[in-house]
């Protein structure tokens, strides 16, 4: 993976799989350590002099950069973060105990509103908890179709993150503009394919809901032989910015033994230079069949993170092409797989997969009846908001946005 | 990995006087679950995330599972005189289960990349003792989704930092993923004018619903 930037030593510090233990230059030394978190920082001691209090604002529901109905109690002095308190709950409608309610296949549909962007991830999680509680098999071909849906869901979601984050760090439009147009040539393949465009509800315990329609397969081919052009085009526009260097890095760190213990998933995991992937770690569906990478970084902070995303993407289109190159024909739905009456013995079962914004569980008990007793979600954005106070405090409230920006939340899928 | 019994043995070892009970599992018996007192839950915990053999340094997903007063039916085998002689008879008992709540923790090793490891805690009932001890100090990661579980299910975590409701608002008072859970007649008490919510406002409300 080696590139224009790279070589000028601009993003020397990602590469794939190995860490360069020497820090580049360029790179900002991160801020002063973490002071401990539910404490309110002392002021700092030069300002004992200056008039001047502490304030504390409540920024959003209704803010542009809180990406839907998300609240921040922020405690300022001047400019710089003392305290940060997230408060969620304004889109929370009880999903776990409406999929308590119905049967096991009525909280598909549903599980489409959790993370609304990803919504077939969604499914295949919630299918895959299901499958290894009931003990189903999926056909080849349905895994397939299962691996090629989740990847482009995959690009599509890193795409628009980085078009919004760009978006709060003042580039309006533009590098959005550019990634919905992209989003768009991957929603019209799902349009085709499902029959919707975010609200796909395609997989079945077992399978998936419908085989392809004719020439899908060629106009998926030539989607994705596009979107490393459109990387190329990305990166050129926005890798060495200036701009966004400055904004970007040194921001946000989050060190690997805090990443670890919080429970932060996904790229923002990966970001903090631990290598966990839950595609590989698990192995789920026909994941280890595929050649791909693990982008790693080394600092942590709102730049890696947005880095992260930009080489996953590279990896996602790599197995995209494998797995069209090698989609078998057959069946997609198991034929004993049953669709109604649906009863899995009495049991639990934990399944997860990695959403493009990080681990996403389903945890499911049953009790042999035809509506799970529980169903639990574990929801990637929700955990990985339990370290913004730690990530935001010392920076200032321009950066608070930017760090918010780089964790990549949907509400739909915080409040549940 | 080792497998549930394997753990349970480790720890109970390690740690005198600590005991678990493993809860079986039909469905997936890798995920057989540990069952700890919360007396003793901090102390296993750290020891699942210290030892070396385990190392669970990631704590994905903490719920809350409420189980209603349920009658269970055991069967037993007795020896008893029938027509004169003693015999080994089955017969089926019913016995009183009174219900509690129980927090699900899913452990994973980041370092070692294995897991899942269940571990549960149990609340004494329903309604006054239900104490269990946060796990917070140990992973982080419980932060937010203990104070989710007190939220939803009217666990109270003891030790956690910042003990407050975190979807719901603070001045909601019931419990909503509770099995037994009645939703209010109307959510904003202002009767509206469709018939069905004037019908339950005259049957509930003294004034008949008029302000």
């Amino acid at each position: 993976m080696k590139r224009e930037a790279d070589e000028q030593g601009l993003i020397g510090a990602l590469s794939t799989g190995d860490i360069s233990p020497d820090q580049p230059a360029w790179h900002i030394a991160s801020p002063q350590p973490l002071p401990a978190p539910y404490e309110l920082k002392p002021m700092p001691s030069g300002t004992a002099g200056l008039e001047g209090e502490v304030i504390e604002v409540s920024i959003g529901p209704h803010h542009p950069s809180t990406h839907g109905v998300f609240r921040m109690d922020v405690v300022l002095d001047g400019e710089r973060v003392l305290r940060l308190k997230p408060v969620f709950g304004y889109l929370h409608r009880n999903h776990e105990k409406l999929g308590e309610q119905g049967t096991y296949l009525s909280a598909m549909p549903f599980t489409d509103r959790l993370d609304y962007f990803c919504s077939l991830t969604n499914n295949w999680a919630y299918a895959l908890a299901v499958e290894k509680l009931a003990g189903l098999n999926v056909p080849e071909r349905a895994q397939y179709l299962r691996v090629i849906t989740a990847e482009l869901t995959r690009v599509l979601n890193h795409a628009c993150m980085i078009g919004f984050l760009l978006q709060e760090l003042g580039a309006m439009g533009t590098p959005l503009m550019y990634a919905f147009r992209e989003r768009e040539k991957i929603l019209d393949l799902f349009e085709a394919l499902t029959g919707s465009r975010m609200m796909c509800n395609y997989l079945r315990f077992g399978g998936c809901r419908c085989d392809l329609p004719p020439g899908w397969a060629e106009q998926c081919t030539r989607v994705v032989e596009g979107l490393p052009r459109f990387f190329d085009e990305f990166e050129r526009l926005l890798a060495t910015n200036e701009i966004i260097m400055a904004r970007t890095q040194g921001i946000g760190v989050l060190p690997a033994d805090l990443a670890i213990s919080a429970g932060v998933s996904g790229p923002g995991l990966r970001a903090s230079g631990v290598n966990y992937d839950v595609r590989k770690v698990d192995g789920y569906g026909i994941y280890p069949r595929f050649e791909f990478g693990v982008p790693l970084g080394e600092h942590g902070d709102v730049y890696d993170r947005y880095m992260m995303r930009m080489l996953e993407m590279r990896e996602s289109v790599k197995i995209l092409q494998q797995a069209l190159r090698d989609l078998p024909t057959g069946p997609v739905i198991d034929p004993k797989a049953k669709l109604r009456n649906f009863r899995p013995p009495a049991g639990e079962a934990y399944g997860r997969l990695e959403a493009p914004k990080g681990e996403l569980g389903f945890y499911l008990i049953s009790d042999g009846g035809p509506s799970p007793y529980r169903y639990r979600i574990r929801p990637p954005s929700f955990i990985n908001l339990t370290v913004l106070e730690d990530m935001c405090i010392g920076h200032t409230l321009m950066d608070a946005v930017a760090i918010l920006g780089s964790v990549d939340i949907v509400m739909g899928e915080v409040d549940r | 990995m080792d497998s549930p019994e394997q753990i349970k043995a480790r720890v109970e070892a390690a740690l005198p006087g600590v005991q678990l009970e493993l809860r079986l599992n039909p469905a997936v018996p890798a995920e057989s679950s540990l069952v700890v007192a919360p007396a003793h839950a901090v102390a296993v915990a750290r020891f699942l995330r210290d030892d070396p053999a385990l190392r669970l340094d990631y704590c994905s997903n903490v719920t809350g599972v409420d189980w209603l007063d349920a009658t269970v039916k055991e069967k037993v085998k007795t020896r008893r005189l029938v027509a004169g002689e003693e015999q080994e008879v089955e017969e089926t008992i019913e016995r009183k289960r009174p219900g509690y709540l129980e927090v699900v923790y899913h452990l994973y090793s980041v370092a070692l990349r294995h897991g899942p490891v269940v571990l549960r805690q149990r609340t004494r009932n329903r309604f006054e003792a239900v104490q269990v001890a946060s796990l917070t100090p140990v992973w982080r990661s419980c932060e937010f989704q203990e104070r989710e579980v007190f939220d939803l299910f009217g666990v109270v975590f003891h030790g956690h930092p910042d003990l407050r409701r975190i979807l719901m608002w603070d001045q909601f008072q019931d419990f909503p993923m509770r099995k037994d859970y009645v939703e209010p007649d109307d959510y904003e008490y202002e009767p509206t004018p469709h018939d069905e919510i004037l019908d339950k406002a005259r049957r509930h409300y003294p004034t008949g619903g008029t302000a």
